[in-house]
């Protein structure tokens, strides 16, 4: 019965989806306010209909309904029940129900804001909104169906089907399969719902740039309006890829965190174009150019949302043949291939109107330097792009299958990358409108000696690595460059105002938020390049088959082989854990780790889970490799040590930090009207 | 049995090599090799059956036998590059973790240079376009900056001026 209620909800949900969008475009073309809003209220009924239906999927997940196959595939009686609702996006089919649901969520967000003057948007903003969300529910009612059930033919045939074929009867299968072991991770259970609500979130406003293009508001009002949801959909997106990253560190067993897996790329490439479009959109804001160019972003972010969520879902990367028989994967092609040409329709269609309104006054201005910002973020979407698509164009025109693996992609985008934190480094010094190198220079100098200092020191005590000294020079001078331009900023406002220095600060971040959240954020994706640079350069590993006591070195490490024991934990789990004591070269005693194997019977796959300790300068990362059950007296184990690797994790909470600054703190500059009503303690401040 | 077939032919070979090449001799006689020297061939190839899953750290069975083999191949005293040209031969290129430079697989290679190349001479023009248009908003763009832009005008001028 909760199987039939959650589809016919479904269902519902879509024709309402459907409604809203012929509403909206009825009703804003035959210009009847009334029609408009009866397609705002059916978009505001999406939420609670997916919500009902999300319900009765959780019930069936919950309560072990194996006769529902999706149900069966993802949960098992011994499941705790909180990994029997996040095993809700454990797979396809109830992972498109949780991508409806959050999109109609953000839809219903943005449609409940006081549109006001900005009334014209809001029949096209309600029309993409519903499309995509429409689209989504499209593939779980026709193709993906998460409430389909088993049935068997009377000569003994499995079904499934939603509604029982003629003569079969339902079958029940005693128990699931169970959730794919590596899914079974804390850092699984919050990394998806990251990723889509980054995801969802640049749905809106790719929605109103698209509204701004139907409607001739070319300006940039539908960017000020979409700021701050552009900035979540950026924290949310960026958090998702740092989630991803850790539980593959801490789950997958290689020591890495990244390996430009093309599922890891496809989140990576909204990330890409969203963050250069984060970039450009100041420029249009502070000098009304690049208004097609940032049309261009949006909807390159959208494509790619679509297209990285098509590229995990359809079976495309396994095999182009998977995806030709898959029965998503053509509808996804359709549906980015319509949303695309239709968007670069509009955009042509609007090209005239959305020349720039200044001209470019210096190359070395702040807008010239974001946009080479911008062309060497595309640049790496390129490299990207090019990466993942090829081995699909080599399938499908010699026939022959390709890896295109890290070394490609590090010695393509590591100058990009190198390019860009230098970039980093000078563009917070240049002016808008006008520099000239002198001015530059001036500005620059202190923090390029600075950054030279300590590049020396690294030299002598640290490493003599060229590349590697490169990279920390760029990481020094960025940070340098980011906290002289805030003490300039703050020592400027402690001398003419009489502050002391701490008050300055937390003033001068307040008065502009965007622009100081924004160092921070430079200065915690310096932190994270130290990280990811102590690991790409520096890590070393080692394996060997130990006997008891016996000791493995690497580095400043040793590692010996203490005891190991096997026990089945509470969720039937086979544990195999090895107990191992860390020493140093001078053979302190640093604590002991335990690596192990998760053996998972119903899935009947093991899991590698290391034993980590880890410091600020590095993590040591052991792995129980293999073992002898007859006489538990060798074990092979692979030790790595990975230098630096946690600045990685710093970084992200500093980086959260900064974004939270961003979007919290009300901007002065676009929200000047709403910070005088809000905040009429701070007039004076403002005044002055 | 092919396999077999396989490496007697290469010890042969590797055997009439050694009477001329006295670096082949050194490599036939390398003593047992470790997980170490294991691991550092394994993780330039690509499982053959995982997706994107590097040979050093695959965890299947299958894998596990593949690395075997490269302990076998490497105690025979077979170089790195004829452990690679073996895998290749067995399982495709897909093995390698990247594509070989030949036919078709050199556009991986080429086509993302020439993209970048052709972004920033498209950059270059339209920015060069940009400074050379008519300046009939000038005049009237320093009031329309002042007000969005007027704390951070001001804080550079400060900054200017104290020097």
């Amino acid at each position: 019965m909760l199987a039939e209620i959650g589809y016919g909800i479904l269902v519902i949900a879509f024709v309402v989806a459907l409604y809203s969008v012929g509403a909206a475009v009825y009703g804003e073309r035959k210009q009847l306010p009334a029609v408009v809003e009866s397609a705002r209220r059916a978009m505001l009924l999406l939420w609670p209909l997916i919500t009902l239906a999300a319900a009765s999927l959780i019930l069936l997940l919950v309560g072990n309904h194996f006769e529902v196959s999706f149900v069966y595939e993802v949960t098992s009686r011994n499941m705790p029940t909180y990994l029997k609702i996040t095993a809700w996006w454990g797979g396809q089919a109830g992972s498109l129900v949780f991508w409806s649901w959050l999109m109609s969520a953000f839809a219903s967000l943005v449609t409940l804001r006081k549109w006001d003057r900005d009334r014209e948007f809001l029949p096209w903003v309600i029309v993409v909104t519903s499309i995509t969300t429409a689209f989504f529910l499209g593939l779980v009612v026709f193709y993906e169906n998460p409430f389909a059930r088993y049935w068997q033919t009377p000569d003994g045939q499995v079904l499934t089907s939603m509604f029982a074929p003629l003569n079969a009867v339902a079958m029940l299968p005693p128990d699931g399969r169970g959730l794919n072991p590596l899914l079974r991770h804390p850092g699984m259970i919050i990394h998806p719902p990251m990723l889509y609500l980054g995801f969802v979130s640049f749905v809106i406003p790719y929605a109103f740039a698209i509204a701004a293009l139907i409607t001739g508001r070319t300006d940039d009002r539908w960017i000020r309006l979409t700021r701050r949801w552009t900035l979540w959909a950026w924290l949310f997106l960026s958090f998702g890829l740092v989630l991803g990253s850790r539980w593959a560190y801490d789950v997958l067993g290689w020591g890495g965190f990244w390996g430009w897996d093309p599922v890891e790329i496809a989140a990576l490439m909204p990330w890409l174009t969203g963050t250069a479009f984060l970039h450009s959109v100041m420029i249009q804001e502070k000098r009304g150019l690049l208004k097609q160019w940032n049309v261009i972003l949006i909807i390159l972010t959208y494509a790619l949302v679509i297209f990285g969520t098509f590229l995990t879902r359809s079976g495309v990367l396994s095999s182009v043949h998977a995806f030709a028989q898959s029965a998503i994967g053509p509808a996804f092609f359709a549906f980015i291939g319509a949303t695309f040409i239709t968007s670069i329709g509009l955009l042509i269609y609007r090209w005239p109107d959305l020349r720039g309104e200044t001209e470019l006054k210096s190359m070395l201005s702040r807008e010239a330097l974001f946009l080479l910002n911008n062309l060497l973020f595309m640049s790496v979407l390129v490299v990207c792009f090019w990466g993942v698509i090829f081995p699909l164009i080599s399938e499908l025109v010699t026939g022959q299958k390709v890896t295109v693996g890290p070394p490609f992609y590090n010695r393509a985008t590591a100058p990009l990358f190198a390019s860009l934190m230098l970039l980093m480094g000078i563009a917070p010094l240049s002016a808008w409108g006008k520099s000239t190198v002198q001015t530059l220079g001036r500005a620059i100098w202190k923090p390029a000696v600075a950054a030279l200092v300590v590049t020396v020191l690294l030299d002598f005590f640290y490493t003599r690595l060229a590349i590697a000294l490169l990279g920390f020079y760029l990481v020094a001078l960025v940070i340098l460059v980011t906290l002289y331009e805030y003490w300039r900023g703050a020592h400027a406002r402690q001398k003419t105002r009489g502050e002391n220095f701490f008050a300055a600060f937390g003033r001068l971040t307040a008065r502009n938020p965007r622009r100081y959240g924004g160092y921070f954020v430079h200065i915690s994706m310096m932190l994270m390049a130290v990280g990811i640079m102590g690991i790409n350069m520096f890590q070393k590993e080692t394996q060997g088959t130990l006997p008891v006591n016996g000791d493995l070195k690497l580095g400043e490490y040793t590692v010996k082989y203490e005891s190991i024991a096997q026990f089945n934990a509470v969720d039937n789990r086979q544990v195999t854990r090895a107990v191992v004591g860390v020493y140093d070269n001078k053979g302190n005693y640093l604590g002991e780790l335990h690596p192990r194997i998760d053996y998972y019977p119903d899935a009947q796959q093991n899991m590698t889970i290391p034993g980590e300790r880890a410091t600020m300068r590095d993590d040591l990362y052991v792995l129980l490799v293999d073992w002898q059950p007859a006489t538990a007296t060798g074990a092979t184990f692979k030790i790595f040590v990975n230098p630096l690797v946690n600045w990685l994790w710093i970084g992200a909470l500093i980086f959260a930090l900064g974004i939270l600054i961003a979007v919290l703190i009300p901007d002065r500059e676009t929200e000047r009207v709403v910070v005088t009503r809000a905040q009429p303690a701070q007039q004076s401040s403002a005044a002055d | 049995m092919k396999l077999k077939r396989l490496v007697s032919f290469v010890l042969l070979a590797l055997a009439l090599a050694a009477l001329i090449a006295p670096a082949q001799r050194a490599a036939a006689q390398k003593p047992t090799p470790s997980d170490d020297d294991v691991n550092r061939i394994a993780h330039q190839l690509y499982c053959p059956v995982c997706e994107n899953t590097p040979l050093d750290v695959c965890p299947t069975e299958a894998c596990r036998q593949w690395r075997d083999l490269i302990r076998q191949q490497l105690s025979q005293g077979w170089t790195e590059d004829q452990i690679k040209q073996y895998f290749v031969e067995q399982y495709g290129v897909r093995v390698l973790s990247e594509p070989p430079r030949t036919g078709l697989n050199w556009l991986v290679y080429v086509l993302p240079p020439l993209a970048i190349i052709a972004g920033a001479v498209l950059l270059l023009r339209a920015m060069r376009s940009w400074t050379k248009q008519p300046s009939a908003t000038k005049s009237a763009e320093p009031d329309q900056q002042a007000p969005k832009d007027e704390y951070v005008r001001r804080l550079e001028e400060e900054l200017k001026n104290r020097k």
